[in-house]
């Protein structure tokens, strides 16, 4: 089915990774089944109000109302739920938190959210992220607490409500959270995980379409700044993301010097 | 027969003439009591409600000034007239909780439960009628704490109803006394729940066997199952939030917390998500405590208005058994975003979604109720028909919440605000105002005015709408819940009108009640005197009951000769054949 054509009626947002149509699909079948049950329902409803009211000569009748008709359609909402579940759901769901592309092929990010930003931490040229340390974390310019006696911290890339990810290419993001639970959500990528502290929770994508720069937002009540609580994610092409890459290096670099 | 129902000897006082305290205040009469939950529990839907007219002010027009409002308030909530972030959270919080635990459960457990229930089994009170005034008291002190709690340095608790761990760990004091307030009030709902369980075993009237009790006392039955049950797992994790807050513990803050670039001290080895599973594993049967109520309350208003039998009366009540049961093995579903793997969530959606199916039988069972009757549309029928399309939405939007992967999209968003409102307030609240107008001549001896209840209901109906209708569709594009400024990212700037046209039908909703807050305080003193002990000629225990009841109830303990509704049953001359009337 094209997805363009099956979900047009539903308000949702666009539609940019891999995994996202899936999600919406179930949602519209779900809509689909809601919309046909309440409006059988309500015919039937609105025919007894009217045909069934109180008047001159109308009486009610002692003996129930006999028929298959309710027992059929139960059976088929029963039925319909069961292949939504089994069908649809469990099979997308274990597909996407199960089917995780390989460490090597996918850019490694990790998302630590804070009251009330998203902190991004790439591992850099070398590939490997550098040791942190939550003792070492201040507000003034550690605030992930990176350790930077260890060789492999010098070329992290930190950035701070920019999350740049290139187009077409699985991306695992390992997401933390340094103080309370946060929801780190990107609508247009139909990503939504709660980040929460203690735990990392790993989870990937991949954008298909929509070159240029998204919302990311906090869905979890965070505390007094939970709304504005939000970064851009830039789906770039392969050559933006390597220039952002390497100027963020050279930048490192000469900050270092 | 029915003389037997209208004139009433002289009653022989069976109970002393107690003074005004001990009569009207410290009562251990279910009447009294059940009078008192309602009386307080009304207030306390007003002012949940009101703290909502406030929050949508800043959602319609983020960040404008009310200097007056601002003037009462005060610098610490609204300076200038415009309302702080903190202050929008406070009223978020608070709303919640006051409508759950302060609001509905106390009006529909508490008030009906009291009132009716012990009437419709033909008892003269409740099995333990202390423990009863009892559970009113700590209700009382819970509300008081809870208010009292708008007044402590900080403002109220601001974490949201659910409290969620860290955020409510480190939050202000006013947590605290949210905590006490709970404790306070799960407290009154154990003490409630074993009091009820016990009256409907041991003190059901003669004849009256568990398959002769109206839906209604079947509803409070599982329902109060469900308040023993689920209430101690959350009162146990209050305390330990408690301890957290108070003691240096920290049961639910992980190793490593730091806040504003500070390391929390007492940090370490606790789990955020254990308070989630403790709290949800109260707060999903919380949702059948709402709900289960209101549907008895349908049921009643609907077997007496359709005049004829509820269709499925057993079905009905194994529906009902079954939710009960089943509500304790769904909590999960709340928390599909926490990282969960495949077998919890396969596990928590399947229930969720078995769950769904007795709620499909309930309400089938009542629509297929409506053929072949003789509908009456009095104001209580209006509510409680009402009720049924409200409720077929606020259970259907539950399903695409309930399967995990279309959750990924709708979780946390407007979609899950209109899915729970439509099945608490055109829901559940509906089935109180069905209850309030259909028993309030029992309790009063006089009707309620139904002009204004029609007025009342109609605008009711249009406004809820208008109200919850709109979330559904602002969810479903992707708009989180509880953003102060609603405008703060660009997608939310688009969907701004939606927040405005759902304030407007929000404060229209509360004019919409000013005609019910007139009619229930007129009627009380002007509204049209009964003139039999059963107005609706309706078929229940409470019916033949002196008007209003006395203390102990029945001048003489009925006796039940048949089942609960049977209305139009064949070869009669009258519509209904009442439970407590012995026919050939």
């Amino acid at each position: 089915m094209n997805p363009g054509t099956w979900r047009d009626w539903l308000p949702y947002p666009p539609n940019l990774s891999e995994h996202g149509p899936g999600v919406d699909q179930l949602n519209t079948y779900v809509h689909y089944l809601m919309f046909v049950m309440f409006i059988a329902w309500a015919i039937y409803f609105v025919y007894c109000l009217i045909h069934f009211r109180k008047r001159e000569g109308h009486k009610a009748v002692y003996n129930p109302a006999k028929g298959k008709l309710a027992k059929v359609s139960e059976v088929g909402v029963i039925l319909a739920e069961a292949i939504l579940l089994i069908a649809l759901s469990m099979p997308a769901w274990a597909a996407y938190k199960k089917n995780f592309p390989s460490r090597e092929e996918a850019l490694n990010v990790r998302v630590i959210g804070e009251q009330f930003a998203w902190n991004f931490h790439y591992p850099g040229n070398d590939g490997v992220f550098g040791r942190t340390d939550p003792k070492l974390m201040n507000n003034t310019g550690n605030s992930l607490g990176i350790d930077m006696s260890d060789p492999h911290a010098k070329d992290d890339i930190i950035t701070l409500n920019e999350f740049h990810v290139p187009l077409n290419k699985p991306v695992i993001v390992d997401i933390s959270s340094k103080d309370v639970i946060h929801s780190f959500t990107i609508n247009v990528l139909r990503v939504k995980q709660d980040a929460v502290p203690g735990m990392v929770i790993p989870i990937h994508f991949k954008a298909v379409s929509g070159v240029g720069a998204h919302e990311i937002t906090c869905a979890q009540l965070c505390g007094l700044g939970h709304y504005r609580m939000q970064g851009f994610v830039y789906i770039d092409t392969s050559e933006q993301y390597a220039q952002w890459h390497a100027q963020k290096e050279s930048e490192l670099q000469g900050a270092s010097q | 027969m029915s003389e037997v129902v209208n004139h009433h000897p002289v009653h022989e006082a069976h109970h002393e003439e107690l003074g005004f305290l001990r009569k009207y205040v410290f009562s251990t009469d279910h009447k009294v009591i059940g009078i008192q939950y309602g009386l307080t529990a009304l207030v306390f839907l007003l002012f949940g409600f009101s703290l909502i007219m406030l929050l949508r002010w800043q959602l319609a027009y983020p960040g404008k000034p009310v200097i007056w409002l601002g003037k009462i308030l005060g610098e610490n909530f609204m300076p200038g007239g415009i309302m702080l972030p903190e202050f929008y959270n406070m009223l978020g919080a608070m709303h919640g909780t006051i409508m759950v635990f302060l609001g509905i459960v106390p009006l529909a457990v508490g008030a009906f439960g009291n009132y009716v229930m012990p009437l419709q089994i033909g008892a003269p009170d409740m099995a333990f009628p202390k423990i009863n005034a009892a559970s009113y008291w700590f209700y009382f002190v819970g509300g008081v704490v809870m208010l009292y709690s708008f007044f402590v340095p900080g403002g109220p608790a601001q974490g949201g109803w659910t409290s969620y761990t860290p955020l409510a760990d480190i939050a202000p004091v006013g947590q605290t006394w949210w905590l006490v307030g709970m404790v306070f009030l799960i407290t009154s709902s154990l003490l409630g729940s074993i009091n009820f369980i016990v009256t409907i075993v041991q003190m059901r009237t003669k004849g009256l066997s568990f398959w002769r009790l109206p839906v209604f006392v079947w509803a409070q039955f599982v329902t109060a199952f469900l308040l023993l049950l689920a209430f101690p797992p959350l009162e146990a994790a209050a305390v330990l939030q408690l301890m957290d807050r108070l003691a240096g513990t920290s049961f639910f803050l992980p190793s490593g917390l730091v806040v504003s670039g500070q390391m929390i001290p007492n940090t370490g080895g606790g789990s955020p998500l254990l308070w989630q599973h403790l709290f949800w594993f109260l707060a999903h049967p919380e949702v059948y405590v709402l709900i289960l109520p209101g549907m008895g309350i349908v049921a009643e208003v609907i077997a007496n208005n359709t005049r004829k039998p509820l269709w499925g009366y057993k079905t009905i009540v194994f529906s009902i058994l079954f939710i009960g049961g089943m509500s304790f093995t769904v909590w999960a579903h709340h928390m599909f975003m926490t990282g969960m793997g495949t077998t919890m969530s396969t596990f928590f959606q399947t229930t969720t979604m078995i769950i769904s199916i007795p709620s499909v039988i309930i309400l089938t069972s009542l629509l297929l109720s409506l053929w072949g009757a003789s509908i009456r549309f009095t104001t209580p029928m209006l509510f409680a028909i009402a009720f049924l399309p409200m409720f077929a939405i606020g259970g259907l939007t539950g399903l695409p919440l309930g399967l995990t992967t279309s959750d990924i999209h709708l979780h946390d968003t407007w979609y899950v605000i209109g899915h729970f409102h439509y099945v608490v307030a055109p829901g559940t609240i509906f089935a109180l105002f069905a209850g309030i107008y259909y028993w309030y001549p029992k309790v009063t001896g006089r009707m309620l005015n139904s002009v204004l209840g029609k007025i009342h209901f109609w605008l009711s109906l249009v406004f809820m709408n208008g109200v919850f209708l709109p979330m559904l569709i602002q969810g479903m594009a992707g708009m989180n819940r509880r953003y102060y400024d609603p405008t703060a990212t660009p997608w939310g700037k688009a969907m701004q009108p939606f927040m405005e046209f759902i304030s407007w039908s929000a404060w229209l909703l509360a004019i919409s009640q000013i005609p019910f807050v007139i009619n229930f305080f007129w009627s009380m003193w002007k509204g049209r005197k009964v003139t039999s002990d059963n107005p609706w000629d309706a078929t229940t225990l409470e019916w033949s009951a002196p008007t209003p009841p006395p203390h102990g109830n029945f001048p003489t303990p009925p006796e039940v000769y048949r089942e609960p509704y049977e209305y139009s049953v064949p070869g009669k001359e009258k519509d209904f054949s009442p439970q407590f009337i012995k026919e050939a």
